[in-house]
């Protein structure tokens, strides 16, 4: 299996793949347009603002590639966010592949919110063997809200969307190669996808 | 719902650790990389790596300690210890470090603070805070505590979120190694001034004191290092207890 993770200069690329080696699934680092084409699989991971992350994404000319991948993509984080049409961070346009808008958490919370929090409603293949209420390491301070998408959900002062999938097209609000032996359980059942 | 963290510190000098050596069962007790799986394996919800080291050549050594913990461990973890530029910040993110923490460098160069929230985000931007009261007032100190400054704790908390931080790490000096607890009054004035979460340190000798701390601080997490090194507290007991006394923990 070809496992190809985005490398656009705005990800923790580097987790992510340790995490892989530890499932012991070797991945390739790229943003070559063709690399990442004939993957089986592919993972976008994202760290940092959504504007500046964006930019980098249009600058390597992958705007346009990502949304029409027909094999499974998984976007993790911000990634996740950079998945949906539009972001309050920044005012910055996404890839638009789910038609949602992604908000900042009101001010009655901490932000960002940094730590594990549980997840329910769990309903994809790729959350299964996994059990409601399971915890995962989260660090953001914008949400993408409920959803028809919404395959996982999140409390923080509000149910939000901790994991999101549209066809081939998943998303992990959540760092799952952060996120103990249940975070791994994630990422080997998108491999098995 | 967001559960509170607890969070082992362990001292790192010339890619070693300097405590923790009462771990038996390990090969190599020395090894930061055994030592943080073993608190993975028990409960931890993070990990923070403060480097002490003083020579020059430490870098290099350090870069390989958070690639092999990136490597190994998986939960996440925080570097510390004489990071003072953008590039320092940058390899050690690139080297699998989740966030960074900074003290002395942002108090002597505070404009440090917008530039990593601004390159890399204010999520991997921990600001560190030792202070101690003088006269009443909770005084900042560089350097490991060793040197005092002018400036007050809570306006200084409050400039670093303003700049960006992720996060504060507040260590009382006057409870750092007492083991009487932590500094829960000023604690919960940090977290009603700033809106970010505030890390816990110093002062934790029995588990009540983690108790305490949650519940009248309002901390979003607890560091330790002693009490975890040397076994007094273990943290799968740790989470126990305070799950029983309705503070929400991992278990």
């Amino acid at each position: 299996m070809k496992l190809v993770i985005i490398d656009y200069g705005a990800g923790n690329t580097k987790s992510v793949q340790f995490a892989l080696n530890r499932l012991g699934v070797a991945a390739i680092l790229t943003k070559n347009i063709e690399e990442i084409r004939s993957a089986d699989k592919v993972i976008f991971p994202g760290v940092g603002h959504a504007n500046a992350a964006m930019g980098k994404i249009t600058e390597a000319g992958l705007e346009e590639l990502i949304p029409c991948l027909k094999q499974p993509v998984l976007g993790v984080c911000l990634g996740m966010q950079l998945m949906c049409k539009f972001s309050e961070e920044g005012n910055t346009k996404g890839l638009g592949i789910f038609d949602l808008e992604v908000k900042k958490f009101g001010t009655e919370n901490k932000i960002p919110q940094i730590g594990w929090n549980t997840i329910f409603d769990l309903k994809s293949e790729l959350l299964s063997d996994l059990n409601e209420n399971e915890y995962m390491y989260f660090v953001h301070s914008y949400y993408v809200p409920k959803s028809e998408f919404t395959i996982a959900t999140a409390n923080y002062g509000l149910n939000y969307s901790a994991a999101l999938q549209k066809n081939n097209f998943y998303g992990c609000q959540f760092h799952p190669e952060k996120s103990g032996d249940k975070g791994e359980l994630i990422l080997k059942n998108f491999l098995n996808i | 719902m967001l559960t509170k963290r607890i969070i082992p510190c362990l001292d790192i000098k010339n890619g070693r650790t300097v405590k923790g050596i009462n771990f038996l069962n390990l090969i190599d007790a020395g090894d930061p990389v055994e030592l943080a799986k073993i608190y993975a394996n028990e409960g931890a919800d993070e990990l923070v790596f403060l480097d002490i080291s003083a020579t020059e050549e430490k870098r290099k050594t350090l870069l390989d300690l958070v690639e092999r913990v990136a490597q190994q461990v998986n939960i996440p973890f925080t570097v510390g210890g004489g990071i003072s530029s953008v590039e320092d910040v940058e390899l050690l993110l690139k080297s699998g470090a989740d966030k960074v923490s900074i003290n002395s460098s942002a108090v002597k160069n505070p404009d440090l603070i917008n530039q990593l929230s601004d390159k890399f985000g204010s999520q991997c931007v921990v600001v560190a805070i030792d202070a101690k009261q003088i006269d009443g007032k909770w005084k900042v100190h560089l350097v490991g505590g060793k040197v005092a400054t002018e400036m007050d704790l809570f306006d200084w908390a409050k400039e670093v979120e303003q700049r960006g931080a992720g996060e504060i790490l507040f260590t009382s000096m006057d409870n750092d190694g007492t083991k009487n607890g932590f500094a829960n009054e000023a604690l919960a004035q940090l977290s009603n001034l700033v809106n970010i979460p505030i890390i816990a340190s110093g002062g934790a000798g029995n588990t009540q004191h983690f108790i305490d701390c949650f519940k009248e601080s309002n901390a979003d997490a607890t560091l330790a290092a002693s009490v975890f090194h040397f076994k007094e507290i273990e943290i799968n007991q740790l989470k126990n207890e305070l799950r029983k006394n309705n503070i929400s923990v991992r278990i």
